[in-house]
């Protein structure tokens, strides 16, 4: 599904990701872990596309096709989604109408038809029940005013609306409390499938209690410098990263 | 930042030909000679078979008008207007004025429908999607069809072209014409007062709501052609009225100058909402060409417990100077301004409005929702004033810029003065620009940059786009998408 190879990426005339290896199949859920300004968000960033990110090396395919040569918009609809560690704000624009476009766009870029409004209603009642998003948040503006939860759940959301392919979490579990933590892991878990991939961003193990992880991996400064199972998470809880930001120097 | 320099790239390979209303109807047309003197006051007058008393109101207006200079205090730099270099009336040829729809030449209907404006009543009468809007249709210095005017008619709504007006209801064009907007308010208002040509002429009787939507389609069509258009709409006690213009013009090298005036007047308890969809031609993308737009709009509320509206959506022209306004004479009365104004390529737009509360416990309110992009500069300019007498008064005044690209420019110019102290005024205004996070924000979301753009503008216009009548606002959100075409991307 994914895969990432020798990805050097520099920000702001400095490398951040610096010969950075990653495999995630189609089925599988990664988490990725590492110190603060390991390079895990500047990550998510190259991968979606975003501008003032510029790979100088290496290549990232998703089902075999070269996604760094395309648009934002076209990875997107190529099935890229990330879910932002801090979600904007689109004032004057309601969370459904935002929706609405957002994946009718998707499917005109796809060549298909725009979904019809009462399929689309229909598929946004359902998805928001599993997420407890009260219909009042939908008809508030892109996240303003929402709460650190309710931006996260809102992400979540537009995840199971768009249906993506490769679904990039950057600390979704910041911010929230328990409860919100639970129901945000069942989103995501719910999207699960064998035709789809996952790689969740965290800096703590507490996430992947509730999202269990195929594999661990543990980036700093800008490489994947250790490999393992879930129990990787457990240790890293308890050893913190002291020993990465050593090694790695 | 890098990505602050593309939108500016970006911005730098902007296209405003993108205009879609740009097209010339072949046509044969009359006109008066070239220039203005007395004769051509009295040619128009002539043609339109006007009562004398207005031939004089016409050509003591012209008198005043040439001892006047233009006005220079705006905002808006523009290449001097040779007015003797203009043609003040040009009709299409037609044997008599049509009687009925039936009459009207095609290639002017046609006209009408590729801009999407639908002048057969059977038509509109047989689409069960669209309700029903009365139109009145100006091309060029005369109108060439009112619909709906019988069905109009029997609820005592007077709806018909000026001219006609002037024949028909002489004695209330004569009460009411330049009672809002007197003869010598302004260079334009009162170069208008001598040669206007056509509008629409608005009766709404006591007690009665207007049974549908009005509006007037403008549109110039012949080269150096000014266009002075005149609209008059008296709303009596109780009574109600919606009523929109449009306005369209094609491509054209040179300016073409509008100097328009509309006139409102709301009686004891009654109410107007007008709205604008202003879509001139804006110029090329180097600057060349485009409209004109100096125009004269204000509403009287004469009446106690009257309210005046206005909503306007400017993208077009070239150089725009207008400030629908309202005077606040009746106790308890409201004004009402609701602004979007997007300025791209070369345009230059200073426009606002003026609430002048006389009356007790007057109201008011302005929204006002600035876009620039390109290399344009976008001015709000609005008077608050309370009369010593006014007391109670309250207005709240919101102006909002967003800005696109770095080489566009924004100013707010409120100016408010209270003679008395029970008055309470509230500004806001705030400056922003769309942020690059959030146009990414939209793009890794699937929406091409395009309709990043739109969508957030869109968002930024809201307020506005919610107080136009439904018809309209969507066509409103298109355009305010089209009209940013090419400010990135
Ligand atoms: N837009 C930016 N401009 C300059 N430096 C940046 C930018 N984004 C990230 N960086 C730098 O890149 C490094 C990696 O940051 P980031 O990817 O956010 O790390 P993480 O998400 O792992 O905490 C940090 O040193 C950070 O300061
Ligand atoms: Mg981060």
């Amino acid at each position: 599904m994914l895969s990432i190879k020798n990805l050097h990426a520099v920000v702001d005339g400095q490398e951040i990701l610096r010969g950075l290896n990653l495999e995630v199949p189609a089925g599988e859920v990664h988490a990725i872990m590492g110190p603060n300004g390991a390079g895990k968000s500047t990550l998510s960033y190259v991968l979606a596309g975003k501008a003032g990110y510029e790979v100088t090396k290496g290549s990232v395919t998703l089902n075999g096709e070269n996604i760094l040569e395309m648009q934002p918009d076209e990875r997107a609809s190529a099935g890229v989604f990330l879910a932002f560690q801090y979600p904007m704000e689109i004032p004057g624009v309601p969370t459904l109408t935002f929706l609405r476009q957002a994946l009718n766009s998707q499917l005109r870029t796809r060549g298909e038809d725009e979904m019809s409004t009462p399929d689309f209603m229909r598929l946004i009642r359902e998805k928001s029940a599993e997420l407890k998003i009260e219909q009042d948040m939908l008809k508030r503006a892109v996240n303003v005013g929402f709460s650190g939860g309710e931006k996260k759940r809102n992400e979540v959301l537009q995840m199971a609306v768009l249906q993506p392919k490769l679904c990039v979490l950057d600390e979704t579990d910041s911010g929230l409390d328990i409860d919100a933590l639970r129901i945000v892991s069942d989103g995501v878990n719910a999207l699960r499938s064998p035709d789809r991939a996952f790689v969740i961003i965290t800096h703590y193990q507490r996430l992947l209690d509730y999202i269990v992880p195929d594999k661990v991996h543990v980036l700093s400064k800008g490489r994947i410098v250790r490999t393992g199972d879930k129990d990787l998470a457990l240790e890293l809880e308890d050893k913190g990263y002291a020993e990465f930001e050593e090694t790695a120097a | 930042m890098v990505a602050i320099k593309e939108t500016v790239d970006q911005v730098k390979g902007l296209d405003v030909e993108e205009y879609k209303y740009g097209f010339v109807t072949d046509i044969e047309s009359e006109k008066a000679p070239k220039g203005l003197n007395e004769d051509i006051i009295r040619f128009i007058s002539e043609k339109k078979g006007e009562p004398d008393w207005m031939l004089e109101s016409r050509l003591d207006a012209y008198r005043r008008w040439r001892t006047m200079t233009e006005p220079t205090w705006a905002k808006v730099d523009y290449h001097d207007i040779d007015f003797d270099d203009l043609y003040y009336f040009s009709a299409p040829k037609t044997k008599e004025g049509p009687e009925s729809i039936d009459d009207v030449d095609p290639e002017l209907l046609r006209t009408y429908e590729k801009l999407g404006i639908p002048l057969r009543e059977q038509e509109i009468l047989a689409g069960v999607k669209t309700s029903k809007i009365a139109v009145d249709a100006i091309f060029d210095s005369v109108s060439v069809v009112t619909t709906f005017k019988e069905e109009l008619a029997k609820s005592g709504v007077i709806f018909c072209p000026i001219s006609e007006a002037l024949r028909d209801h002489p004695e209330l064009v004569r009460k009411y014409l330049g009672s809002v907007v007197p003869v010598s308010d302004n260079f334009y208002a009162t170069l208008n007062s001598a040669v206007f040509s056509d509008g629409s002429f608005v009766y709404i009787p006591e007690g009665v709501r207007c049974p549908m939507e009005l509006s007037t389609y403008f549109r110039i069509n012949e080269p150096n052609t000014g266009q002075f258009e005149r609209t008059l709409i008296i709303a009596e006690k109780g009574s109600y009225v919606s009523y929109l213009e449009g306005c369209t013009a094609p491509m054209r090298d040179e300016n073409q100058l509008h100097a328009a005036i509309v006139e409102l007047i709301a009686h004891e308890d009654a109410e107007i909402k007008y709205s604008t969809v202003q879509n001139w031609y804006p110029g090329d993308k180097d600057g060349k060409g485009g409209i004109y737009n100096f125009v004269t709009k204000r509403g009287d509320c004469r009446g106690d417990n009257s309210k005046i509206s206005w909503t306007q959506v400017e993208t077009g022209s070239a150089v725009t100077w207008k400030y629908p306004s309202c005077i606040l004479r009746g106790d308890n009365s409201q004004g009402e301004f609701y602004s979007i104004a997007i300025s791209n390529g070369y345009q230059q737009v200073d426009s606002g409005t003026k609430m002048i509360h006389l009356g007790k416990n007057t109201t008011s309110r302005i929204i006002s929702k600035g876009i620039s992009a390109g290399k344009s500069s976008n001015t709000y300019r609005g008077k608050v004033s309370a009369h010593r007498k006014a007391t109670g008064t309250r207005n709240f005044t919101q102006c909002d810029s967003l800005l696109i690209g770095d080489q566009c420019s924004a100013h707010t110019i409120p100016y408010m003065d209270a003679k008395n102290r029970s008055v309470t005024f509230e500004h806001e205004a705030t400056t922003s620009k769309i942020s690059e996070d959030q146009l990414f924000y939209c793009q890794q979301r699937g929406l091409n940059e395009e309709e990043a753009v739109a969508l957030i503008v869109n968002g930024f216009c809201r307020e506005v786009l919610q107080q136009l009548p439904m018809e309209f606002a969507v066509e409103a959100q298109k355009l305010v998408g089209i009209s940013l075409e090419g400010s990135v991307g």
